[in-house]
């Protein structure tokens, strides 16, 4: 008996250090793809702070989710919501970081940025409209580049992510063809290809796959040292990916705070802008006043200080511009 | 009975404790079946059970699911992973019991049951960094030049040898159950009468004509049951396949090319299901697995009972 009240004892005084811990506790959930930046900075702030922040990385569908139903301080999501159904849900949503999607190759003797693509060609690949390196569509914008005659062998992302999701909303969005075909979102038909677990499977079968093409996202091309492509964008030039032409793109984004940020930012206007990029998204209950202060207390502390931990991590952080939207938001919905 | 539970009451707390254990089991599968249809209700309803099965399509975009595809890879993935396993399964557990030396078989045992406590997702791993390379470059372009060559094997290796495919998987499925289908069969083997053995190597037999006429015969049952029972644990099995599978969802002739699986499915496709009928999909898949295996299961179960009845007679 005695050893029963000692144990009922110590589970009391660990339940109730539990509690009092709690005021200092932030729980959120959601997308994997910004999990390790969030995570940094959930490191620093708690170090300075003593706040602590929990981050689930359970996907996009499951933040969203979770969120809804309130189990969560707040969601993370990388597909945005419309306005119309963080109206009905009761929800708040604004960016947090941005991240690009970047078309990679592996073609015998094409070296990294060397083969430039528009829209219409890079969606014509993915559909097997386009078959062989050494189209005459391809060529037209490669005067330079010797092509070889390869059948070419599509990768895609085989589940469910927020990667193929602003990829696919970038096809959808310039290329008739893929629209009725194919459509955009998380995980999509893909009329061609095979499919690679993850980011690192994608990377994987490009770099071992000769005559391939992927995509992936930024940090990957990059720590895999996989060979890029340029992009022409809507302004018409030739890009190369990397955080200027991706912050570019959130800078010209059209992100309307009146919209809840609601934005695919593909496709964007300014002349140096990357055209495959996507913000992942915050989501927060907005009958939850005082817990969302304090989230938008830890996210004004990572617009602040968290730009080179994002850097660092190949993360490429807000513009100036669009803090500066996000501030205003949380102004007006009295949560800063 | 109940008047010995009077006499002691420490007996009457155990004999209860143990039986809300065991009932436990009975509600947690109640509840599991009870949670995967309430979810899978709108799916039902929308897609019905025999358009939903025979269905190809899994379109997220389209919302439009089938789970064809799904059981098709199941299918083909299980079967070919037992006609790979089963053999080596049989041989390992002959070996064992009939012609291994004493000092032999417990190393042999021991890297058996080894064999099945390395957790799955290093299967995967190891299927996707080391074996699918291999089979890419070296087993399946071989295979693709010998048996492709032949006028109807040819389509069983169409496409491009990529080593994320059908047979990938189905060999790391294979080698997953191979413990299992030996382990058991090890131990039907073992019931034969030791008796009945001696006497045929009495009349002159060889090894040879011992195995193949009184231990395979006479542990036949026992062995399917163990065949059935690795075939549920293929047919559950998520992360080894996972990776090298591709989930494609298209029903493919070639085992070369990548498919997907129901586990596959929702392992993959889960975390990022965001309309509500997309997930009800993938519960309605669950379901639909949840009930081949029990099913599977209640066959193995039969017959291992029917060979038990006949060994002790």
């Amino acid at each position: 008996m005695k050893t029963i009240l000692k144990l009922l004892l110590t589970v009391t005084i660990i339940l109730s250090c539990h509690a009092g811990n709690a005021a200092e506790m932030l729980n959120g959930a959601g997308a994997t793809f910004p999990y390790p930046v969030y995570s940094a900075w959930a490191y620093d702030y708690n170090k300075i702070t003593g706040v602590q922040l929990n981050y689930q990385s359970i996907g996009s569908g499951g933040g969203q989710r979770q969120i809804t139903e309130r189990t969560v301080d707040f969601g993370a999501s990388d597909d945005p919501l419309s306005p119309d159904k963080l109206q009905k849900d009761g929800l708040l949503q604004f960016p947090a970081v941005v991240g690009g999607v970047v078309p990679v190759v592996n073609i015998e003797g094409v070296q990294s940025g060397q083969i430039r693509l528009t829209s219409e060609t890079l969606c014509k690949i993915f559909l097997g409209d386009i078959k062989y390196w050494d189209d005459k569509k391809l060529t037209d914008n490669n005067s330079g580049v010797k092509l070889p005659h390869s059948e070419i062998t599509v990768v895609y992302r085989s589940d469910g992510s927020g990667t193929t999701a602003i990829f696919t909303n970038y096809l959808d969005q310039t290329c008739a063809d893929w629209k009725s075909k194919v459509g955009a979102g998380k995980a999509v038909k893909f009329p061609i290809g095979i499919g690679g677990k993850g980011n690192e499977g994608v990377a994987n079968y490009v770099k071992r796959t000769q005559s391939s093409i992927g995509y992936v996202e930024f940090a990957y091309a990059k720590q895999n040292k996989l060979a890029h492509v340029q992009l022409r964008n809507a302004a018409g030039t030739f890009v190369e990916p990397g955080f200027e032409s991706f912050e570019d793109a959130a800078e010209t984004g059209d992100f309307d705070p009146k919209k809840d940020f609601y934005l695919w930012l593909a496709n964007a206007p300014g002349k140096n802008s990357w055209p495959i990029a996507g913000a992942t998204f915050i989501l927060l209950a907005k009958d939850k006043k005082d817990v969302n202060m304090r989230v938008v207390k830890f996210f004004e502390w990572a617009f602040k200080n968290g730009d080179n931990k994002a850097k660092e991590l190949i993360y490429v952080p807000l513009p100036a511009s669009l803090k500066e939207k996000v501030r205003g938001y949380w102004k007006e919905k009295g949560i800063y | 009975m109940a008047s010995l539970y009077k006499k002691n009451p420490v007996d009457l707390l155990f004999s209860s404790i143990t039986a809300i254990a065991s009932f436990s089991v009975i509600v947690f599968i109640v509840g599991i079946f009870y949670v995967l249809l309430s979810e899978s209700l709108p799916a039902i309803s929308r897609f019905g059970v025999l358009n939903f099965i025979t269905s190809t399509d899994w379109n997220p975009v389209r919302e439009s699911f089938g789970a064809a595809t799904n059981i098709y890879g199941t299918f083909i993935t299980t079967t070919l992973s037992l006609l790979i396993a089963v053999p080596v399964a049989v041989g390992i557990a002959i070996f064992v019991t009939e012609i291994a030396p004493n000092f032999l078989k417990g190393p042999i045992g021991g890297a058996i049951e080894l064999l099945a406590a390395i957790p799955s997702i290093i299967y995967g791993m190891w299927g996707f960094f080391t074996l699918s390379p291999i089979m890419s470059t070296y087993i399946e372009p071989a295979l693709k030049n010998s048996l492709g060559k032949l006028p109807v094997l040819e389509i069983l290796f169409r496409g491009t040898p990529m080593g994320i495919d059908l047979l990938t998987a189905s060999i790391i499925l294979s080698i997953m159950i191979i413990p299992f289908t030996a382990s058991i069969s090890r131990d039907a083997f073992n019931l034969t009468p030791a008796v009945v053995k001696e006497s045929a190597y009495a009349l002159g037999a060889t090894r040879w004509e011992v195995v193949k006429n009184i231990v395979i015969p006479y542990s036949k049952l026992g062995v399917f049951g163990g065949v059935v029972l690795s075939l549920g644990r293929a047919l559950g099995e998520t992360m080894a396949v996972a990776f090298v599978l591709g989930n494609n969802h298209r029903i493919t002739t070639s085992l070369l090319d990548a498919a997907a699986t129901i586990t596959v499915t929702l392992a993959n496709e889960f975390t990022e299901a965001d309309t509500d009928i997309y997930l009800s999909s993938l519960f309605y898949l669950a379901l639909v697995l949840f009930v081949m295996s029990f099913v599977t299961l209640a066959i193995a179960k039969f017959f291992l009972l029917r060979a038990e009845r006949k060994y002790s007679r």
